[in-house]
């Protein structure tokens, strides 16, 4: 009897176990048993994946690499037949991304705003066309996205945000050793570096140019020698316009060289110097231009003109300077220089119709101005020594008055003989 | 006898000299310094108001869709009458780069030549490197002048 | 020109009766002796009190006492106004040379012992003078509503706040308000412009009217000579000359206000006029930046010099002495010294005896301590 009452409890307790251990705690969210275990293994991505995009969106892993992921089992979670593909081969990532970020009814229930034409604008790209060949050396979506740690493009941390996007586009372009059967070369980024665009970008202007900005992002290409200006006039658009008028114009287009980074380079583009345009072995002009032809006498006219209007700058700037630290009031005329400086700028655009007399009506201008500043800080400088002069009078003033009344007091005090009777 | 007689007339023609060289000195010393005076009393030519506010045109200066640029304290402003003949104005430096902007008639908006920015009526950056808007500021017409003054801060 | 004067003179004395009232100027004196070079620092404060009156109202003339506005008006005088930078470069300089030779004088006067009976209610209404030209200076400072001036004032109405029982309220009094604004500059301005000068004139004109009724006062034990002198002169004025050369100790001399001690002042009112003219023409007045409320406090503010010293020591003071929080500590200290020195003259029983040699040695400990401070706080 006492045995009976003993096992059926021992089975009864046995039995509770075994239901409370079935039973998973309840969830608010729908489960990534996935993402769980992996979690525990601690690898890579589970680590990553938590700041990812798309799993802070809900998307567990199974939407990317199949399978189920509502199920602990590893066997039943990974199952091929219910999709598992595990880790996806490099040339089927394009289409595995696109099957979501191409659908834009898809799209449009996560973020409205998001481009769904990134796998149409990847296939004309250079990496999409040799991928399609077959070289799958390329860079295909998360190369450049990273692959668990996927932040949008405005994020500071994302490898595709414009401060960290050279670096990104460096990892295969900047690797010799990667790039050696695409026989193209692998200083772009270091020539970035050195570009002012690079240096404006860490000045913290996230709109100054990167990669992406000049060759596209997913359609990735050499701008191509016919449409360079073009690209540059997006912002430089004065220099466009006066290039396109210029007498470079028809002969590069027909030798086949592009028109800006001919003479500023594509990725080294350095902060422009006036001594780039003139005839000294420093220009860029006496690359194809010989001593006596139109072009030398023009390059050496343009040059001597924005020497003039910087040097006029430089002496108003040195009197205004003079004056200033003597304590004058210089405002008005640092405003007229300021005018100058402007004109000085728009000289040096006009460089770019390559027309000296264009350049010299904007230098006149411009050392009508600085004339004016100059001005403005010599009549400080002539106030000054009236002041000083006017000081000068006073004191001789002054010092009329008490000797006048050191002399009156001397005589009003003077010894005298009292008489006496 | 007083000996003082002969010393009293020498004294008398040291001390009218005397006196006359203080009297002397003591004018100028007046005009030296009543004319500081008078000149600092007189208003200077360029009677501005303060740095808040500035006349920027005349009513009829502007044609309708043209624009002005006028200077505000250091800095540059930009006066545009638009064509229905309201005026806005707005600073005229360029919150890129500091190159000051220009309006631009046949688009109507304003822009900035350096790296073709583009802001709208409002002051508003819509195209282009720019990262915020342009300040605006207050017109007011008062009589036949065009009054310009800084937005008050709340 | 000297009848034409005559017959100005005429003309008013006849409607004024000039005479009586020139009279005692006529006869009044200077004692001369060893310290009687000290007698110019009192006019002298008075020639800059009349410079400030002066290029003040000419200030007057184009500045506005609005945060708006006050900034760029004084900027406008320095730059667009002819002889602006004189005039302010003027009352700028003389403000602080103002105060210093007033605090001179007053140094002066109390190791003289002119404190002395029957000149009690003159130490008084100097030293309220003196207090009256440091709120001179301190609401002056405020005026043009640049970034230094701003914080130092909010600085300096704080420490109002740690008055006991009327604290809060006096902080309100003088800001206009809970903090520095608009509203400050404008009572500031008021009080610089109309109330301080006001009662300015008042004590002034008791300060002076009374040198004017008791003399010039002469070092303790030379009065009593100088009392004796005087009485010979009534009663036996040969005697009195015959004595007076006789006597030849330039101790016993006297001189004419009118016209020899008037002269020599006139002399240094002159020279001073020429200090003033070159600090201002060499050295402007920095204007600095405009004030910004909401712009955080400036490294380094310090108020001005005359004040240095009181702030210096409140900064080495502890946070609580005792029971009572530091600050106010130090103010309560300051006041009952202040109130104490202002009571000199009652405290001082024995001029030439005991008391008088202490209170020379607290004067010198005093001297010595505003100077060490003042120094401190400059370079600190």
């Amino acid at each position: 009897m006492r045995t009976l009452r003993f096992s059926l409890l021992a089975v009864l307790a046995l039995a509770a176990t075994l239901a409370a251990l079935s039973q998973s705690p309840p969830e608010t969210k729908p489960a990534d048993a996935c993402l769980a275990c992996h979690s525990i293994l601690e690898d890579e991505p589970s680590k990553q994946f938590v700041d990812d995009i798309h799993g802070t969106r809900g998307l567990t892993c199974a939407a990317c690499h199949g399978g189920d992921p509502t199920v602990d089992d590893m066997a039943a979670g990974m199952n091929p037949a219910k999709g598992y593909i595990g880790i996806p081969k490099r040339a089927q990532i394009p289409q595995l991304c696109a099957r979501c970020h191409s659908d834009a009814a898809f799209m449009r229930t996560y973020n409205p705003s998001l481009r769904t034409d990134q796998l149409q604008q990847y296939r004309t790209s250079a990496h999409g066309r040799r991928l399609a060949q077959g070289d799958t050396g390329v860079a295909v979506c998360t190369d450049c996205h990273s692959v668990h740690g996927i932040r949008p493009a405005s994020n500071p941390l994302s490898s595709v945000h414009p401060l960290r996007l050279p670096e990104t586009c460096a990892t295969c372009h900047a690797n010799p050793e990667h790039m050696k059967p695409y026989k193209i070369p692998t200083d772009q980024f270091a020539d970035y570096r050195a570009s002012v665009h690079f240096q404006t970008l860490e000045g913290g202007d996230l709109s100054a140019p990167t990669c992406a900005t000049c060759h596209g992002n997913h359609g990735a290409a050499p701008p191509g020698v016919a449409s360079v200006e073009r690209v540059c006039g997006t912002c430089h658009v004065f220099q466009e316009q006066l290039f396109d008028r210029s007498p470079h114009k028809e002969p590069w287009a027909g030798l086949g060289f592009a028109s800006c980074s001919t003479c500023h380079s594509n990725h080294r583009i350095e902060r422009t110097r006036d001594v780039l345009v003139g005839t000294s072995p420093d220009a860029v002009c006496v690359r194809c231009h010989v001593e006596g032809d139109a072009g030398w006498t023009t390059a050496g006219n343009i040059n001597s003109q924005l020497s003039r209007l910087d040097t006029s700058l430089q002496d108003a700037t040195g009197v205004l300077d003079r004056a200033e630290r003597a304590g004058m009031d210089v405002s008005e005329g640092r405003i007229t220089l300021g005018n100058a400086h402007e004109k000085l700028i728009k000289a040096r655009v006009d460089v770019h119709a390559f027309n000296a007399p264009e350049v010299q009506a904007t230098v006149e201008g411009g050392l009508g101005l600085a004339g004016q500043a100059h001005q403005a800080g010599l009549d400080a400088l002539a106030e000054l020594a009236f002041r000083r002069k006017g000081l000068a009078l006073s004191l001789i003033i002054i010092a009329w008055v008490v000797l006048s009344l050191w002399l009156l007091i001397r005589h009003l005090e003077r010894p005298r003989q009292i008489s006496r009777q | 006898m007083e000996t003082e007689t002969t010393e009293h007339t020498e004294g008398s023609g040291r001390r009218r000299f005397l006196e006359v060289l203080l009297g002397s000195s003591l004018a100028a010393s007046v005009v030296s310094v009543l004319y500081p005076i008078l000149q600092f009393v007189l208003p200077p030519r360029a009677a501005e108001l303060d740095a808040d506010t500035v006349v920027a045109a005349k009513a009829d200066e502007l044609a309708p869709n043209s624009a002005k640029i006028f200077r505000f304290g250091n800095r540059p402003g930009i006066l545009i009458r638009s064509a229905d003949g309201s005026y806005r104005a707005f600073s005229a430096t360029c919150t890129h780069l500091d190159c000051t902007v220009q309006y631009r008639k046949r688009e109507s908006d304003i822009w900035c030549a350096c790296h073709n920015g583009v802001y709208d009526l409002q002051g508003r950056n819509v195209s282009g490197p720019p990262p915020r808007p342009l300040e605006a500021y207050d017109v007011h017409v008062r009589g036949d002048e065009i009054v310009v003054a800084r937005q008050q801060k709340a | 020109m000297r009848k034409l004067a005559a017959r100005l003179y005429a003309w008013l004395d006849l409607r004024l009766n000039l005479d009586d009232l020139i009279a005692p100027l006529r006869h009044k004196t200077v004692p001369v002796h060893y310290f009687s070079f000290w007698y110019y620092l009192g006019g002298m404060t008075l020639f800059l009190f009349l410079v400030q009156i002066g290029t003040g109202i000419l200030l007057l003339l184009y500045y506005r006492p609005s945060p708006g506005e006050a900034f760029e008006s004084v900027q406008f005088i320095m730059t667009k106004v002819r002889f602006g930078w004189l005039i302010r470069g003027l009352h700028a300089w003389a403000a602080n040379l103002l105060i210093f030779t007033a605090v001179l004088h007053m140094f002066s006067t109390f190791f003289l012992k002119a404190y002395r009976a029957p000149r009690e209610l003159t130490w008084m209404s100097g030293c309220v003078s003196l207090f009256l030209f440091l709120c001179f200076g301190f609401s002056g400072y405020l005026l043009p509503w640049n970034e230094l001036a701003f914080f130092a004032t909010k600085v300096g109405t704080e420490m109002a706040a740690a008055v006991p029982l009327i604290g809060h309220w006096l902080l309100v009094f003088l800001r206009g308000g809970e903090e520095v604004t608009g509203a400050t500059l404008t009572r500031f301005f008021g009080f610089h412009v109309a109330v301080l000068p006001g009662i300015t004139l008042l004590f002034l004109a008791i300060h002076l009217g009374l040198i004017q009724r008791q003399g010039i006062s002469v070092p303790p034990g030379m009065d009593r000579a100088m009392h004796g002198l005087a009485y010979l002169r009534k009663h036996d004025p040969e005697a009195a000359r015959t004595w007076m050369e006789a006597a030849g100790s330039p101790e016993m001399r006297e001189m004419r206000f009118f016209p020899n001690f008037f002269l020599r002042e006139l002399m240094a009112w002159y020279v001073a006029l020429g200090v003033l003219a070159t600090l201002a023409a060499f050295d402007p007045w920095e204007l600095g930046v405009k004030a910004d409320a909401f712009a955080p406090t400036p490294a380094g503010i310090h108020p001005e010099w005359y004040f240095l010293a009181v702030f210096q020591s409140l900064k080495l003071l502890p946070a609580k002495l005792l029971w009572i929080e530091g600050e106010q500590f130090g103010l309560l200290v300051f006041s009952a010294a202040a109130l104490a020195w202002l009571l000199v003259p009652f405290i001082d029983r024995n001029p030439e005896g005991r008391s008088g040699r202490i209170l020379k040695v607290v004067g010198v400990a005093v001297v010595l301590y505003l100077t060490g401070m003042t120094v401190w706080g400059w370079l600190g």
